[in-house]
């Protein structure tokens, strides 16, 4: 079981950030490398429970199912069911918390998984910096001031 | 309940953010609205239980308790015990997180407590202005100091001067081989730079014990001649080697340790012995209550864990270790019994909180403790006597009672059979200090303990606290110049041994009796608080007629 953490701030306040980040199904509108995402089952995005299905930029497909939702916590939990990555057991977390000083929104997005041993480091890098990092600058350049 | 919550950005790696907030005690240094700060009963400022008592730039005064702390974690959580201000169940928390997208650290602070009804917004206020964003911008500032930007790792990796690299002069007593106290020689002994987990020291008191005697007669085989006598000395720190975190160029520190060197003006050694000194306690007292107030600390607090109502027999209850075992035994609630060997120690040992010195030059005190205390007997004994006293502290124990024999100055004990314990279930210890300080955390417990025990006695009893040979001799020899310029000037052995580097710390006017060392110490067997003469009257003294002592 590996862990990777990712965390930054972003120049806006934690509700305005969460408003967009909530979607379970939203990924296309903000991050930079989903290309189109449905849920299955005609499920509502923010029914815990649900499973978004969505496609890459370089064409993978992958499956995620929403575990838990908390707008009073700005924080969500989902797991990956399939996808091209070579990862099991992947959970991940994805968190905002207010910065009082300044207005600010701290936001932190981590994930555990397993898999084989010579990939933890390329898979790190991978999901850090290329699915986490690149989301929280995609946030920041939405949000700039 | 009221809820405050603040947080913030800082500028600065996560480490180096909780490198100062988990010591409980920093905040006087950083925050704007803490005046005066310490942690109670000297603990460790990151100990989980331990108590900070502080005073507001305001007046208000605030006790607070840590209730958790983890590095882990980054958090640490802590609750109001008593404030001068009406907030009432009050419990914070600080928890920081790495900002892995550059060198930042994210601080959240948040509490919950209750208030007066029709107070509580402005006591919100108060904590989560004044106290929290008043906390995040005097960090922040305290960060930006060059004292404090410049890392401790750099400043002490860069430390020494000039004298870094290169040996330092000084000078040493030298045990140039095992004898008498004709064997000593005064001679240069240089000091080299301190290597890995080292120290240097500028050494400004030395103290003397009684142990010193042993070592240069060869009793003790802790050195191998030529060597340095000495176990315990205070001083500044010249310079450390690499992987010393714990001292810097500049502090105050002391130690008492194995192997004996401490009779030197400059010595290089393991850092791992060496404690800094708190500002109240001063060199010459530090190195004087080194080796006997951590041997107390330790005789007292864990061979056995004397408690109130408890009563104590104290043998040699007017030597060095003895007057510090009555007077913290006393402290600690003990009734204290002790054994002189004469009328001027008995009084001075009563002064010291021993509520009856029995005064016997033969050992013969058993009937004595007996009458004392019903015919039940001690809970616990003292013992540095040894052999001679042996059957007697049998007699005198009552059942259950605790043995403990940390000194042999009439010589070892006999072989003691098992059977002579069960006869009253007796427990018999054998404590050695230096096992008991041989870990880190544990020497500094001990050392702290004694070091605040020897500050509050200074100030408080003045005279009668084996504090200091200074104190006791009524401040009239401060220590003079330079040991180079003294040493030079040093022909006869007794001019060099009154040496003020050689600071004694027990006995009433050493120089005095250096010069005329055989005057007036016994010729026979003779108690151990017969240090009258110290150790360095004693080092006077032929082998054969110290082996008698023995």
């Amino acid at each position: 079981m590996i862990k990777v953490y990712v965390s930054s701030v972003i120049e806006a306040p934690a509700d305005a950030v969460w408003a967009e980040i909530r979607d379970f199904n939203g990924l296309p509108k903000w991050t930079p490398f989903v290309v189109d995402s449905r849920i299955e089952g005609g499920l509502s995005a923010d029914t815990v429970g649900c499973v978004r299905n969505f496609r890459l930029k370089d064409g993978g497909g992958i499956r995620e199912q929403l575990l838990a939702l908390s707008d009073y916590d700005f924080q969500c939990t989902y797991s990956i069911l399939e996808s091209p990555m070579g990862v099991d057991n992947y959970v991940a977390t994805l968190k905002l918390t207010p910065v009082t000083d300044g207005n600010r929104t701290f936001a932190e997005w981590w994930a555990e998984f397993d898999c084989a041993p010579e990939r933890e480091g390329e898979l790190a890098q991978s999901i850090g910096q290329g699915v986490f990092q690149a989301g929280f600058d995609a946030l920041k350049g939405m949000f700039r001031r | 309940m009221i809820r405050v919550t603040r947080s913030a950005v800082i500028d600065a790696p996560i480490e180096r953010v909780w490198d100062v907030l988990r010591d409980f005690n920093s905040h006087t240094a950083w925050h704007p609205v803490v005046a005066e700060s310490e942690i109670e009963g000297g603990e460790p400022s990151d100990q989980v239980g331990c108590v900070r008592r502080f005073t507001l730039r305001d007046g208000n005064r605030i006790r607070e308790q840590l209730l958790a702390l983890s590095d882990r974690d980054h958090s640490s959580t802590y609750c109001i015990l008593d404030a001068t201000l009406p907030i009432r169940r009050y419990v914070a928390t600080v928890q920081l997180k790495r900002v892995t997208d550059g060198e930042r650290t994210f601080w959240h602070w948040q509490s919950t407590f209750d208030a007066p009804p029709g107070r509580e917004r402005e006591l919100a206020d108060l904590v989560g202005t004044g106290v929290y964003e008043g906390g995040f911008n005097g960090l922040r500032a305290y960060l930006r100091t060059p004292r404090h930007a410049s890392s401790r790792a750099a400043s002490a990796s860069g430390s020494g001067g000039a004298a870094a690299g290169s040996a330092m002069a000084a000078q040493g007593v030298v045990v140039s081989a095992f004898g008498g106290p004709d064997v000593l020689r005064h001679q240069a002994w240089p000091a080299r730079p301190p290597g890995p987990g080292e120290v240097r020291i500028r050494q400004t008191a030395v103290g003397v014990n009684y142990i010193d005697v042993y070592v240069r007669a060869g009793l003790y085989r802790l050195i191998e001649p030529p060597a340095l006598l000495g176990m315990e000395a205070a001083g500044v720190v010249v310079d450390t080697g690499p992987d010393v975190v714990h001292l810097l160029p500049g502090d105050r520190v002391a130690y008492a340790c194995v192997p004996p060197g401490a009779y030197v003006s400059v010595r290089t050694m393991p850092a791992e012995h060496v404690v800094v000194l708190p500002d109240d306690v001063d060199d010459e007292t530090a190195a004087a209550v080194m080796l006997k107030g951590m041997t107390a600390a330790c005789l007292l607090h864990r061979t056995h864990r004397v408690r109130a109502g408890e009563t104590v027999l104290v043998h040699a209850a007017a030597g060095g270790v003895g007057l510090y075992l009555c007077q913290w035994a006393r402290a600690l609630g003990a009734r204290v019994l002790g054994t002189v060997s004469g009328e001027d120690k008995a009084r001075l040992a009563r002064d010291n909180g021993c509520e009856l010195p029995i005064i016997s030059r033969d050992y013969r005190f058993a009937r004595a403790v007996q009458d004392a205390t019903s015919g039940r007997g001690v809970d616990v004994i003292y013992d540095g006597l040894g052999r001679a006293a042996a059957d007697e502290n049998l007699q005198a124990l009552a059942l259950c009672g605790h043995w403990v024999s940390y000194g042999q100055a009439t010589g070892p004990l006999a072989p003691i059979s098992a059977e002579a314990l069960s006869a009253k279930s007796v427990t018999l210890s054998r404590p050695v200090i230096f096992h008991y300080t041989a870990e880190r955390a544990a020497l500094n417990e001990i050392a702290q303990a004694d070091l605040r025990g020897a500050a509050r006695r200074g100030v408080a009893s003045g005279a009668a606290a084996p504090v200091s040979a200074r104190e006791r001799r009524g401040g009239t020899s401060r220590p003079r110049g330079a040991s180079d310029e003294r040493a030079a000037r040093c022909s006869s052995r007794d001019d060099m041994l009154a040496s003020p580097r050689l600071r004694s710390s027990l006995d009433d006017e050493p120089a005095v009796r250096l010069k005329e060392p055989r005057a007036d110490v016994p010729q026979g067997p003779a108690l151990p608080d017969q240090f009258v003469a110290e150790a360095l009257a004693l080092q006077h003294q032929q082998p054969g007629q110290e082996s008698e002592r023995l």
